[in-house]
C-alpha cells in the first residue's frame, strides 16, 4: 500500500467514525442542555456553589457568571504555579516556582482554552500544577465554551424573553455529563495502547548499552484525553502528542484526532435539535466539513510533495515528524488541530513545507470555526452565518433573517464587532513585535539562516504566535523563543481578550435574539438549510478571512512557499 | 453602590466555590479513578512499558535511546556504536530548568524547510550515514536524515533498518542473512493494515540482536 493511499484511508476511517457517533452524541448533548432534572451529584455541587440551577439568567448575568468563574480560575492557576517551589516534593517533583510573566501567560492560556505553552512540560510543571491546575482548566474552559454556544442557540430558539438559561447548570452539566464520561473511557483506551498513567516521581530507567534515562511519571493519559476532547491542546510533555507516552501508536493518533473533532461536529446536531430543525444543523455541518476536508486534502498534497530545499535534499517531509505516524497522518493532525482551536501537535509545524505552514496559519485565521473549538466553533460559525445572511439580504434588498429572527442593526453590529476582535489583536501585536527592537531576537529561522535570505519564515513564526494566541489555538511554530517577558505578556493578553471579548458580543447577540418575536417564514425567506446557503457561507468565511489577512500571509508563508 | 458591591462579591464567591468543587471532581477524583483502573488493568503500560533483560531494566519500549561508544568525534558528539542498529537523529536538548535532574527532554529542531542549517545538516547526515554503513549516499532513506518530532522516536523505517543490517552483522560477526531475517521479524506493519507507517522498534530489535550475538 502506498503512503498516500494509507493517508486517504485513515482520513476515510476518521470521517466514518465521526459520522457514526454524530447523531447519538448530538442528540444526547441536546438532552443534557434541555433536561429539567438534576442528578443527585449535581444538586450537591449547586449547593456548594450556592446557586439555584433553575434560575433563568439574562445575558448580563450569564456573562457575569462566566467572568467570575474565569477570574477565579486565572487567579488560582497563577498562584498554584507561583507556589510550586514550596509544595512538597511528591506534588512538585522538586521543580521551582514559575516566574511571574510565564505563570501569567500559562494561566491565561489554559483559562482561555488556548493552551499556548512557553514552558516545556517535563522540566517545569510538577504533578500539582499539571493535574490539579492545568487538567482542570482543560475540562472547565471547554465547558464554558459549550455553555456560551448553548446560550446563543437558546437565543435563536426562544422568543419574547431575554432568558438564556443558567450558567452554573450549563457549566456543571457540560463537565459532569459530557466531558468526564467520555474522558474516562478515552483515557483507559489510551493507557491500553501504551500511554502512561501514574504518580511516580522522576525516576531512572536503564539503557541497553548501560547508564540510564531520567523520565517523568504523571497522570498523562487522563490529561491527554481531555486535552483533545476539550480542544485544549496543552501537552504534558514538550513534544506534545508526538511524545510516545502521550500518543503511542498510529491508532491512538487517529483516536486523538477523533476526540478533537467529535464534540465540535456533533454540536451542529445539538444546535439543529434545539432550534427544532436538524436540517439547519446539517447546513452548518456541511460548511464545516467542506472546509476541513479541503484544507486537509491540500495539506496532504503539499506535505507529500515536500517542496523546500532542505526537504528536497532529504527526500521527504519527515523533519519534525514521527516514524509511526508518517507524513499522511501528521498532515491530517495538523489541519485538524489548527481548524479546531486545539493546538496539540503530533508533528512540528515549523518544519512543514512553506505552504503547509501557511495552511496551518490560514486554518486558525478562519476564526476556529471549521469545526472550531468545543462550543466556540459553533458560536463562531453562527456569527458567520449571520454575516452571510446579511450579505445575501443586501443582494436582494430584503431585511435578512436567520432561523426566524430578524438580523437588524443591533445584531449585525454585534456580529461585526465579534469578527473584528481577533484580526485586530493578531495584526496589531505582530506589527508591534516586528517594529520593536528586541522581540525579533526570539526568531530562530532568521533571514540569515534561510536559503534565499528572505527570512519569510521568521516573520511567519511571529505571525503564527499571535494568530494562535488570539484565536485560542495554542499550537506554535516553535522556532520562536516565546518565553520572554514581551511574548509572555502580549500573547497572554491576546489569549484573554481573544477568548472573552467575543463571548461578550455573542451573549449580547443571544440576548437580543431571544427578545425578538419570530418572523413567519414566507416564500421570500432565504432557505438557510439548503446547500446554496452552505456554499454562500463558505464563500463569506473565505472572503472575510482572505481580505483581512492576505497582506500578512503574503509576507510570510506565501513568500516562503513560492520562492 | 453597596448593593452592587455586595452582588459582585456574591457572584465572585460563587465563581470561586464552583472552581474549587470542579477542581476536586476533575483534578482529584477523575485522575485517581483513571489511575486506579489503569494500574490494575494495564500495570506495565501505565508505568512506561519498561523492558527488562535478565532482571535489569534496559529502557522503555516507547522511548528511543542512544547506542554510542565512549569515543567522541571532533565536535564532541559521541560516535555511534557499529554493533547496534542506530535510531533516527534527535534534536531534543538537555534539560535547562530544574537542573538537579538530567531529564529526558523531548522536542524537535523546528528548523524550516528553507533553512540553510537544516539543508547542510541533511547533506552531512547523508554522507555520514552512507559512510558509517558502507552504502551509497542515494540509498539512505528520509527518516535517517531528519530529526523526529519527539526527539525520542522509538522507531525507524524498515528501509533504514535493512540498510544497517550488513554493517551490524559484520560488527557482531554474525551471518548477514540472520540479521536481515531479524529485521524482517521486527518489522511492524501498519495497524489494521492502513494506519500509520511500517516501522521497526529499535530497542526491541537491538535486544534480540544482542541475544543472537551472545549465542554466536
Amino acid at each position: 500500500m502506498s503512503p498516500v493511499l494509507s493517508g486517504v484511508l485513515q482520513l476515510t476511517a476518521l470521517v466514518a467514525a465521526l459520522a457514526l457517533v454524530y447523531r447519538p452524541l448530538g442528540d444526547y448533548m441536546a438532552r443534557v442542555y434541555s433536561s429539567e432534572k438534576h442528578l443527585r451529584a449535581e444538586k450537591l455541587i449547586y449547593r456548594t456553589i450556592g446557586a439555584d440551577p433553575d434560575a433563568e439568567m439574562r445575558w448580563p448575568a450569564y456573562l457575569r457568571g462566566i467572568l467570575a468563574f474565569s477570574a477565579a480560575s486565572l487567579l488560582f492557576l497563577y498562584l498554584l504555579q507561583r507556589i510550586q517551589g514550596v509544595l512538597p516534593k511528591s506534588l512538585s517533583l522538586g521543580f521551582h516556582a514559575i516566574s511571574p510573566d510565564q505563570a501569567f501567560n500559562t494561566a491565561a492560556s489554559f483559562v482561555a482554552n488556548t493552551n499556548w505553552q512557553s514552558y516545556s512540560g517535563e522540566q517545569a510543571m510538577g504533578h500539582a500544577v499539571q493535574t490539579l491546575g492545568l487538567a482542570v482548566q482543560n475540562f472547565v474552559s471547554a465547558a464554558v465554551g459549550m455553555a456560551v454556544a448553548v446560550a446563543l442557540v437558546r437565543g435563536f430558539a426562544r422568543s419574547r424573553t431575554g432568558d438564556l438559561g443558567n450558567f452554573w447548570a450549563d457549566l456543571v452539566r457540560g463537565t459532569v455529563r459530557i466531558l468526564i464520561p467520555i474522558s474516562v473511557i478515552g483515557a483507559i483506551v489510551l493507557v491500553a495502547c501504551g500511554a502512561i498513567q501514574n504518580f511516580a516521581g522522576i525516576h531512572e530507567i536503564g539503557q541497553l548499552t548501560g547508564g540510564g534515562q531520567q523520565v517523568n511519571g504523571g497522570a498523562v493519559a487522563s490529561q491527554e484525553v481531555i486535552k483533545e476532547l476539550g480542544t485544549n491542546g496543552g501537552g504534558y510533555f514538550n513534544a506534545n502528542s508526538a511524545h510516545p507516552f502521550e500518543n503511542p501508536s498510529a491508532f491512538t493518533n487517529l483516536f486523538e484526532m477523533f476526540l478533537i473533532l467529535v464534540i465540535p461536529f456533533a454540536l451542529t446536531r445539538t444546535f439543529g435539535k434545539l432550534v427544532g430543525n436538524v436540517k439547519q444543523g446539517y447546513a452548518i455541518l456541511a460548511t464545516m466539513g467542506v472546509i476541513w476536508l479541503t484544507f486537509t486534502a491540500l495539506m496532504m498534497w503539499t506535505e507529500y510533495a515536500h517542496h523546500g530545499p532542505a526537504l528536497q535534499a532529504a527526500g521527504g517531509a519527515m523533519e519534525g515528524k514521527e516514524t509511526r505516524f508518517g507524513v499522511g497522518a501528521s498532515a491530517i493532525f495538523a489541519t485538524t488541530t489548527t481548524l479546531t482551536s486545539t493546538g496539540a501537535v503530533d508533528s512540528f509545524h515549523s518544519s512543514f513545507t512553506g505552504l503547509g505552514g501557511g495552511i496551518t496559519l490560514l486554518s486558525m485565521m478562519l476564526g476556529e470555526i471549521a469545526p472550531g473549538g468545543v462550543g466556540s466553533g459553533l458560536y463562531g460559525m453562527l456569527v458567520m452565518a449571520i454575516i452571510a445572511v446579511f450579505i445575501a439580504g443586501l443582494m436582494v434588498g430584503r431585511t435578512p433573517e436567520y432561523l426566524g429572527k430578524k438580523i437588524g442593526t443591533r445584531e449585525i453590529k454585534l456580529a461585526a464587532c465579534y469578527i473584528l476582535i481577533t484580526p485586530t489583536l493578531v495584526l496589531g501585536f505582530t506589527a508591534l513585535s516586528m517594529a520593536l527592537a528586541t522581540p525579533p531576537h526570539s526568531i530562530l529561522n532568521t533571514a540569515g539562516n534561510s536559503v534565499d535570505g528572505s527570512g519569510a519564515h521568521g516573520f511567519s513564526e511571529v505571525l503564527y504566535a499571535f494568530t494562535s494566541g488570539a484565536n485560542n489555538n495554542g499550537s506554535a511554530m516553535a522556532g520562536l523563543n516565546a518565553n520572554t517577558q514581551w511574548y509572555n505578556t502580549t500573547i497572554g493578553l491576546a489569549m484573554l481578550l481573544g477568548r472573552f471579548l467575543p463571548m461578550v458580543f455573542v451573549l449580547a447577540l443571544a440576548g437580543s435574539l431571544a427578545e425578538q418575536k419570530p418572523v413567519p417564514e414566507t416564500a421570500g425567506t432565504l432557505r438557510t438549510e439548503k446547500p446554496l446557503f452552505a456554499g454562500l457561507l463558505v464563500g463569506a468565511i473565505l472572503i472575510i478571512t482572505g481580505l483581512t489577512y492576505f497582506p500578512a500571509l503574503a509576507l510570510g508563508p506565501m513568500a516562503e512557499g513560492l520562492s | 453602590m453597596n448593593n452592587s458591591v455586595r452582588s459582585t462579591a456574591r457572584i465572585a464567591g460563587a465563581g470561586l466555590r464552583a472552581l474549587l468543587v470542579l477542581t476536586v471532581i476533575c483534578g482529584v477524583i477523575y485522575p485517581l479513578v483513571v489511575t486506579g483502573i489503569a494500574q490494575v488493568a494495564f500495570h506495565d503500560k501505565a508505568n512506561g512499558s519498561e523492558i527488562k533483560v535478565d532482571g535489569k531494566s534496559v529502557g522503555s519500549e516507547q522511548l528511543g535511546q542512544t547506542y554510542v561508544l565512549d569515543k567522541k568525534d571532533k565536535d564532541g558528539n559521541p560516535l555511534p556504536d557499529p554493533k547496534f542498529f542506530q535510531p533516527r537523529p534527535s534534536a531534543a536538548g538537555p534539560n535547562t530548568e530544574n537542573t538537579q535532574y538530567q531529564l529526558l527532554v523531548s522536542g524537535a529542531s523546528n528548523l524550516a524547510a528553507d533553512s540553510k542549517v537544516l539543508l547542510e545538516t541533511v547533506k552531512q547526515r547523508r554522507a555520514d550515514v552512507a559512510e558509517f554503513n558502507g552504502v551509497s549516499p542515494s540509498s539512505v532513506p528520509v527518516d535517517a536524515l531528519t530529526a523526529s518530532a519527539s526527539g525520542i522516536d522509538p522507531d525507524i523505517s524498515p528501509e533504514y533498518a535493512r540498510l544497517q543490517a550488513d554493517r551490524v552483522a559484520k560488527a557482531n560477526s554474525l551471518p548477514a542473512d540472520k540479521v536481515r531475517k531479524l529485521v524482517d521479524d521486527h518489522t511492524d506493519g501498519r495497524q489494521l493494515g492502513f494506519m500509520g507507517e511500517e516501522h521497526v522498534n529499535v530497542l526491541k530489535l537491538n535486544i534480540d540482536l544482542q541475544k543472537l550475538a551472545k549465542q554466536g
